[in-house]
């Protein structure tokens, strides 16, 4: 490997050759340098067009074909989408449904997560416990959850149920297993797995930065604790808090597992979310066309959904420096 | 509130407003915890108990014989499933780590024509919700026949690991000083012996970060194996424990109790990775949420 030594050998003359043009270099040093940058970068050029690029352009023309993988695709037009918009009753209650999801599990994870971060921030005895406990949850594999969660809420025998029939309380919910609580439950534990994870620490992070003499500041200005929160915390947290709401909004509509394993998006549909069914149409019957329109319909919706936010941000964000 | 009282002094306190803190953080700690706890304790149940109301919390005799059972006895391959998990979660760490490595090295060290614009989109890949890609890679692996074997869960891995995994090791390396590559050139070495034995070795913390992160998602996945796996002793944990959720009751005997041991199983992993590696995971996140 000494090939980088030959490095006198730049010809200055000479123009450089059509292979140094062609990678942007302007000696054979850095020709031969840029050469062993691509060979590096190799891997993931041809991942991203295997399992990138090729899969992107593939589901958007699978998109307005009919396709059942064994026979080739054939060619329909806007049929998928017109399908989904005005002949598929799921489409739009399961959309309603991720929407009704996404609209709790947000705010309750994004406030609940800076709740707990700013209770961790309080110097308190044992800290690193608490926050190992909080974050144990999200560690647990969502199957997992979602198996466990069935026996801690199940109607009759339950943990949950026997504790709140000893507080009193005569008919407690019957949780995943009826049509009106069901989504309700579905969304509380996702929010009980998330609330103490990644969210909560990212937070924690930005409130170690919030430096101690702007607290210092407020206080000789006679700040009680809620005008420091609100006035020092909140405004320099706030790239924080959008960047935690952006990936909150984004896994929300994602909603799979948690439901199929807890309810099988049921009973009677009830927690049947847009991801489950382009689970169903794609995998269980292999409409590989209807499941590709769907998709996208999802991608559009996320695309929308992110570039609101950030151009909204502009107006809430306060970057410090800028 | 209180009018200007010249700097108080951060001490650990007790006052009302501290012990109210504490009952509040004992109460959440419970709210988190005790689901974990029901688990493990009703892991170590008899079927009865299990089944039993009131609700029995902590089991008279501790089945230690449950565990046993589930991965040895029981009619269900669970052990098998522990062993393709540890094989797709095994292969998939080393191809992110080694890939994802190479791939930054070459983002944070050459110049070359179109790399700013293949780190663009290596960026926008993370934008892009997975399901668009789903179905056509689905398709793919169907074509190379890899339906129902391990593949399609690991080998994407090994071409660059991913946009995260590029991304937080590039950073990294833009970290590192110029200046050892460049007197590492000078005494004659290679590029990849640069990259292999100068650089790489500096990267050891955050190696363990990208390392802890992709074992914890990739032990978790649960679409990925749904997809692509459909015979009981080809499943990996997590698909194994919803076909065992689904069918809690073989040859007429009650597995529940054996059911709450494999969560517990399917749990360790991550749980115990996440306490001997809690350090790098927390900078790793951390790392994440600053620099987005």
């Amino acid at each position: 490997m000494a090939v980088a030594q030959n490095q006198q050998t730049v010809s200055i003359g000479s123009g450089p050759s059509w292979i140094s043009r062609a990678v942007g270099a302007r000696s054979k040093v850095q020709t031969h340098k840029a050469l062993w940058g691509y060979a590096f970068s190799l891997p993931w050029i041809i991942g991203l067009i295997v399992f990138w690029g090729g899969p992107i352009l593939a589901s958007l023309y699978f998109g307005f074909t009919e396709y059942g993988i064994t026979s080739a695709p054939k060619w329909i037009g806007l049929a998928n989408y017109s399908k989904a918009f005005n002949a598929d009753n799921l489409f739009w209650s399961s959309l309603e449904r991720t929407f009704t999801f996404a609209a709790i599990y947000v705010p309750v994870a994004i406030v609940g997560a800076l709740l707990l971060a700013v209770m961790l921030n309080q110097k308190l005895m044992g800290t690193n416990v608490y926050r190992t406990i909080f974050f144990v949850p999200h560690l647990i594999p969502a199957v997992a959850l979602a198996v466990v969660w069935t026996y801690l809420l199940q109607p009759t025998l339950g943990p949950v149920n026997a504790f709140l029939r000893n507080l009193g309380v005569e008919n407690p919910p019957a949780w995943f297993t009826a049509r009106d609580s069901a989504l309700y439950s579905v969304t509380m534990i996702n929010i009980w797995a998330a609330v103490g994870g990644n969210t909560m620490l990212i937070f924690l992070a930005g409130l170690q930065g919030v430096p101690q003499e702007l607290y210092d500041a407020a206080s000789i200005d006679g700040g009680g604790v809620w005008a420091k929160f609100r006035h020092v915390t909140l405004p320099l947290l706030t790239p924080t808090i959008f960047f935690n709401v952006v990936l909150a909004v984004i896994g929300a509509l994602k909603v799979f597992t948690t439901a199929w394993v807890a309810t099988q998006g049921g009973p009677s549909y009830a927690t049947w979310f847009f991801a489950l069914h382009i689970y169903n149409q794609a995998f269980l019957y292999f409409h590989m066309g209807y499941g590709s329109a769907l998709a996208w319909v999802l991608a559009a919706i996320l695309i929308v959904f992110t570039s609101f936010q950030v151009v909204y941000s502009r107006r809430w964000v306060h970057y410090e420096g800028a | 509130m209180a009018p200007i009282t010249a700097q108080q002094p951060m001490s650990i306190r007790f006052s009302p407003g501290r012990s109210v803190l504490y009952l509040a953080i004992l109460s959440l700690c419970v709210l988190f915890g005790f689901p974990v706890f029901w688990t493990l304790m009703s892991s170590f149940k008899t079927p009865a108990e299990m089944a039993a109301f009131p609700p029995v919390v902590i089991p008279d005799v501790f089945q230690w014989d449950n565990y046993h059972r589930v991965l040895v006895i029981s009619r269900l391959p669970v052990a098998q499933w522990v062993l393709n998990s540890t094989i797709v979660v095994t292969l998939t760490t080393l191809g992110t780590l080694i890939t994802a490595s190479v791939v930054a090295y070459s983002f944070a060290r050459f110049d070359y024509r179109g790399r700013d614009a293949l780190f663009m989109i290596t960026l926008a890949t993370l934008m892009l919700p997975p399901e668009v890609t789903l179905i056509p890679q689905f398709v793919l692996f169907y074509k190379l026949g890899w339906i129902n074997t391990l593949k399609p869960l690991w080998v994407p891995s090994w071409f660059g690991g991913g946009a995260f995994a590029i991304f937080l090791m590039r950073q990294f390396f833009l970290s590192l000083p110029r200046d050892l590559d460049e007197a590492a050139l000078i005494d004659g070495a290679g590029y990849f012996r640069i990259f292999w034995s100068i650089l790489l070795p500096l990267c050891k913390p955050v190696m363990a970060t990208l390392g802890i992160i992709t074992l914890i998602g990739s032990w978790s996945d649960f679409i990925g194996p749904l997809i692509y796996l459909n015979t009981p002793t080809k499943f990996t944990v997590s698909v194994g424990l919803q076909f065992f959720n689904n069918s809690p009751e073989v040859g007429g005997e009650s597995l529940r109790h054996l059911l709450m041991a494999a969560c517990i199983l399917s749990m360790i992993p991550t749980i115990a990775l996440f306490f001997l590696g809690q350090r790098y995971f927390v900078q790793g996140i951390v790392m994440s949420g600053i620099k987005g």
